[in-house]
């Protein structure tokens, strides 16, 4: 009899158990597909993790082991080696453990599945399938968790955090890093990381370039390179080759949806759920959070993304249904998009949250907040970029004095 | 006067410092708290990193990788020496979160620490 059922044991999944229990919900049911919980963390073996909820900074390894007591303590229920195959209209979850096919009728679910790389295939880079080719993530798990030293020689295509952090790594392993390059003018990862990842060991960046071929019979041999006009396209005449004998792509992240996309309505943007301000989807008693939901940087925020969704879901739980009246979040200029990507105003939050990414780099400009047309938020933020994800928060004061039909959030002078 | 500009990394947020110092003084700005302030004191000064690395043990036949950190910053022209200690050091027992793995890491005073465990129920190499 689960109450509860969370799809995925990760940062997501462990902080939102955490919430449901400590609110007194008794079954919750964590689905778990790895023989441990903790997702991601545990690979993450650099820190950077757990300064605004831990208060200190840790490791992933010790974020996730700080989840995973207070789950423990909590006694939250997790189920190993365990996937969902199906979750249909009604919240019936057909999951695969080693007990067999088992159908669960939660009352509620929380989607916490978190996100997969984008491979080398999907960004069409043309030449040999040799081996030696790694999405950055894959190559971190086989040296961090499985002990494999994975080349000799690498160029790495991305310069996001887990480029910059397989960087340092390789290079912590004795294995020469001879280029980063990333096709975008800038880096989409923390300024931090391009400092103690790039700098400290002057490892060669070049912006602006991309691979145009990989050159190899058995094993990777080489890469060619070029730089890439304002469109991204190379220009053939730029191309150099650079000898390696591995290539790790870094090359973006997908939030996981696959079980459930045909059941939710999906943000193209995103590629994660459309929710409301209480992390609800499209189906009522669905909802969704962390990785998921919409890739984050930071995995704190991953945790109080989680507590609200699951403090919702429990809510949803205990007193049903409540009726919304959803106002859409519109996005001008300059802002990629929000979430949550609508505000129910019959919601009782005190302050509606809201996250969001610019499309582009932006110095000295202001994040302007509209009601109805009114601007109510003219604030000037000195720099923002497609890579660090901003959070604003809006009073619900704000909101209910007008009849709000109308929110626009937009990047301005 | 010589200017240095380096971002700090005391946190995620990552402030463009701009630093000013001679044999007496050092100037800072850019910090938008006091990490950034004392980050940019000591990169001058004794700059230093921590640093993170995974670790084989092989407890029973079982070949588990464990995941360790520098307790606190070693020097940064340290960085690779400290990382053949942690390499040569063989791992043959049960390791839980928080062990210290060496000890005063070459007389930094620094200690090695575990954060992850090989005790407990997953698959290992």
């Amino acid at each position: 009899m689960t109450d509860l059922l969370i799809v995925g044991g990760g940062p997501a999944g462990l902080s939102a158990a955490i919430k449901a229990k400590e609110l007194g919900l008794e079954n919750v049911l964590v689905i778990e597909r790895n023989n441990r919980d903790g997702g991601i963390l545990n690979q993450c073996i650099h820190s950077g993790f757990g300064i605004k909820y831990f208060k200190e900074e840790l490791t992933g390894p010790e974020y996730a082991y700080k989840l995973s007591e207070r789950a423990r303590e909590l006694n939250v229920d997790i189920k190993f080696n365990s996937i969902v195959l199906d979750i249909d209209e009604n919240k019936n979850t057909k999951i695969l453990s080693e007990n067999g096919v088992e159908i669960l009728k939660p009352k509620a679910i929380i989607l916490a599945m978190g996100c997969r790389e984008r491979p080398r295939g999907a960004i069409n880079i043309p030449g040999d399938r040799c081996s030696g080719i790694f999405s950055a993530g894959t190559a971190q798990e086989l040296m961090n968790l499985k002990g494999y030293t994975i080349g000799k020689e690498a160029v790495i295509l991305g310069s996001g955090d887990i480029g910059l952090i397989m960087t340092r790594r390789l290079t912590f392993e004795g294995v020469k890093v001879k280029a980063v390059l990333e096709i975008m003018p800038y880096s989409s990862g923390l300024k931090r990381n391009i400092a103690q990842c790039i700098y400290d060991f002057n490892i060669p960046l070049y912006y602006n370039h991309t691979i145009t071929e990989i050159i190899g019979k058995e094993r990777v041999e080489a890469v060619k390179v070029s730089s890439v006009d304002e469109n991204r396209n190379p220009i053939m005449e730029t191309e150099k080759i650079i000898s390696c004998d591995t290539v790790l792509f870094s090359v973006g992240l997908i939030p996981e949806n696959e079980i459930i996309r045909n059941k939710i309505k999906m943000s193209e943007i995103t590629g994660g759920a459309i929710v409301d301000n209480s992390y609800e989807t499209s189906t009522r008693g669905v909802f969704s959070c962390g990785n998921t939901l919409h890739v984050h940087d930071i995995v704190d925020n991953v945790t109080f993304e989680a507590f609200k969704a699951s403090a919702n879901a429990v809510d949803y739980i205990r007193n049903n249904e409540k009726n919304k009246n959803l106002i859409k979040i519109e996005t001008g200029q300059g802002v990629r998009y929000t979430i949550p990507n609508f505000i129910d105003i019959n919601s009782d939050d005190e302050n509606f949250d809201i996250k969001f990414r610019t499309d582009n780099i932006y110095k000295n400009k202001k994040i302007k907040v509209y009601i109805n047309d009114e601007i109510i938020m003219d604030r000037k933020k000195k720099i923002m970029s497609p890579g660090e994800m901003e959070i604003i928060s809006i009073a619900k004061d704000n909101i209910s004095k007008k009849c709000l039909e109308k929110v626009l959030i937009k990047v301005g002078e | 006067m010589n200017i240095r500009e380096f971002i700090c990394i005391g946190c995620p947020v990552g402030c463009e410092l701009k630093v000013s110092f001679d044999n007496k003084t050092i100037n800072v700005t850019g910090n938008q708290c006091i990490i950034g302030k004392k980050f940019a004191e000591e990169e001058i000064t004794d700059p230093r990193r921590n640093i993170s690395m995974a670790v084989k043990t092989n407890l029973n036949g079982k070949k588990i990788m464990v995941s360790v950190k520098t307790e606190s910053e070693i020097p940064k022209d340290m960085i690779f020496q400290v990382i053949k200690e942690i390499k040569n050091k063989k791992i043959t027992y049960a390791v839980n979160v928080g062990d210290v793995i060496i000890k005063n890491v070459l007389d930094t005073g620094i200690d090695i620490v575990a954060t992850s465990s090989n005790v407990g129920d997953f698959n290992g190499l």
